[in-house]
């Protein structure tokens, strides 16, 4: 049979040589190499106050994103909900009212947009197929819940806070607040 | 002060004294469940439990509060009298080994002269032989009143380990007594003491390699904790356990580890001997105190090489342990003995 790799070692069945049968020298070898180990530097982060960071293309929680005026840039148009391989968004759509200007961008707004965290794979798929950069994943995840329905995020819990008005919790959806 | 013919203040004096011992004991006992953790963490690259207290130093203290707190359960297919007494004689049996180990020499208090030891019989270390044995029982009755099949295997095989282990250890420590020519801890430890005196190590290396090793299998330590052994026999003798019934048989598998390290330390370690030091320069008082210090670091080195070997050796097979123990420790036993004897009866010509 071919070997895979190169790496392959063939295992030796000779009997074992005195200084083998009475196991000693290796379980001294052993417990010298178990011995060092007390000196070698841990890997542990302790993690509630250390965190581990994420790297630069972490996909996480989505947010929707608003514009440099605060207004929110999703039109509803549906292509997130139809990039999603997994299904997971549903929104629906509403027309802007005079005098909502300062609310919305354009002429539509999602009324209502639910994205299903327990179906949601983070592929980051709506992220490209979104045409108005309204939707992005961030540098969180979904916190634990006590119920299936608590996994379900409205439009409250995605849409991201007003840059101008609240900064830190801005920075916090986004997950940039992590240490 | 004479009444019905009894030193009064000496049973007092005594019943300090073990009070004093026995809770010494367990407190210890108690921090080595802790240090176990630590050295398996730190020979493991991490840094095991630091969340209670500073350091992580209140986490025996929270295992043992949990271990009380939990929900009492006897199965209701279990010999209840038996259940109960299995840890039970697990723990005293564990506990009672520490009256005859001669902790230091005697402190002068109130111009009485106090031993620090609680019994100095003259058949000290077959006391301990006997008292260890007992230990068995501790494990077999808790397995077979469990009426649980995982549980009594576990239990035939710890008590068939401790059994043929101990004939082996008995006969690495006849050469030592040939050495010494007495039973007593107290008077071979003095031996080793004496000034110009050798600590038994250097006349025994072998007979302590043995002893050393039954002792881990008597203290059903990895790698002999077959009765533990998880992937064969789910968690042991102690598996219908629960609660503080638990924490017993936890807990005197380390107050065994203290113990026998105590007499290890005692039979090949010179006992409370401070090496390269004469303690008669010394105060008594001084002398004693150090002494008892000496023990403990003696104690405390045998526990972590303990632990060390628990985290390097793997466990053995059921029958490599028995292949081990009456094909190759007892013979070389007898033959320690029979080489031992035979150098002092050269040496008295």
């Amino acid at each position: 049979m071919q070997a895979l790799t190169n790496r392959g070692k063939e295992v030796s069945r000779e009997p074992m040589s005195f200084m083998e049968r009475i196991y000693l020298p290796n379980i001294f070898k052993g417990m010298a190499i178990t011995f060092s180990h007390i000196f070698k530097k841990q890997p542990t982060i302790q993690y509630p106050e250390q965190k581990r960071e994420f790297s630069p293309v972490f996909r996480g929680l989505h947010v929707l994103n608003r514009d440099e005026e605060g207004r929110e840039r999703c039109t509803a148009c549906g292509l997130c909900a139809v990039a999603c391989p997994a299904e997971a968004i549903t929104m629906e759509a509403a027309e802007r009212m005079p005098g909502e200007e300062n609310k919305y961008r354009e002429e539509k707004y999602a009324a209502k947009y639910e994205i299903n965290m327990l179906r949601c794979i983070f592929c980051g798929l709506c992220e490209e197929a979104c045409p108005k950069d309204a939707i992005y994943l961030s540098e969180t995840f979904a916190p634990a819940n006590f119920t299936r329905k608590g996994f379900i995020y409205g439009k409250e819990d995605l849409l991201i806070p007003d840059k101008n008005k609240a900064p830190e919790e801005y920075a916090a959806a986004k997950g940039a607040a992590r240490v | 002060m004479t009444l019905l013919a009894l030193d009064w203040i000496l049973m007092l004096e005594k019943l300090i004294l073990i009070a004093i011992i026995v809770f010494a004991s367990l407190g210890i006992a108690l921090y080595t469940t802790f240090s176990e953790r630590k050295v398996a963490a730190v020979l493991q690259d991490r840094p095991g439990p630091n969340r209670a207290g500073p350091m992580g130093l209140l986490q025996p203290l929270a295992d043992g509060l949990k271990l009380i707190m939990k929900e009492e359960i006897i199965p209701n297919s279990a010999n209840k009298a038996l259940f109960i007494l299995g840890p039970a004689m697990a723990m005293t049996a564990a506990l009672m080994t520490c009256a005859v180990i001669p902790w230091s020499s005697s402190v002068e208090l109130f111009g009485r002269k106090i031993d620090l030891q609680i019994a100095d019989i003259n058949i000290g270390i077959l006391y301990v032989f006997g008292v260890v044995s007992m230990g068995v029982y501790g494990i077999m009755i808790g397995g077979w009143a469990s009426n649980n099949k995982f549980s009594l295997m576990a239990a035939l095989r710890g008590a068939s380990q401790a059994i043929s282990y101990e004939l082996a250890m008995g006969l690495s420590l006849i050469a030592v007594l040939m050495i010494s020519g007495s039973l007593s801890l107290k008077t071979i430890v003095d031996q080793q003491m004496a000034p110009g005196a050798w600590w038994n190590i250097v006349y025994q290396p072998l007979g302590f390699l043995l002893f050393f090793i039954c002792a881990m299998a008597e203290c059903n330590r990895t790698p002999f904790d077959l009765p533990e052994a998880e992937n064969e026999l789910n968690m042991g003798y102690h598996q219908e356990y629960s609660s503080m019934k638990l924490g017993f048989y936890l807990f005197a598998e380390y107050v065994n580890m203290i113990m026998s390290s105590a007499v290890m330390a005692s039979l090949y370690f010179g006992g409370y001997d401070i090496p390269f030091l004469d303690e008669s320069t010394l105060a008594p008082n001084i002398a004693a105190i150090l002494g008892v210090l000496s023990l403990l670091t003696k104690i405390v080195i045998f526990l972590f090489v303990f632990m060390w070997i628990r985290w390097t050796i793997p466990r053995f097979r059921y029958d490599q342990l028995m292949n081990l123990g009456w094909k190759k420790l007892i013979p070389l036993a007898l033959v320690n003995m029979l080489v031992t004897g035979a150098v002092i009866l050269w040496q008295q010509g």
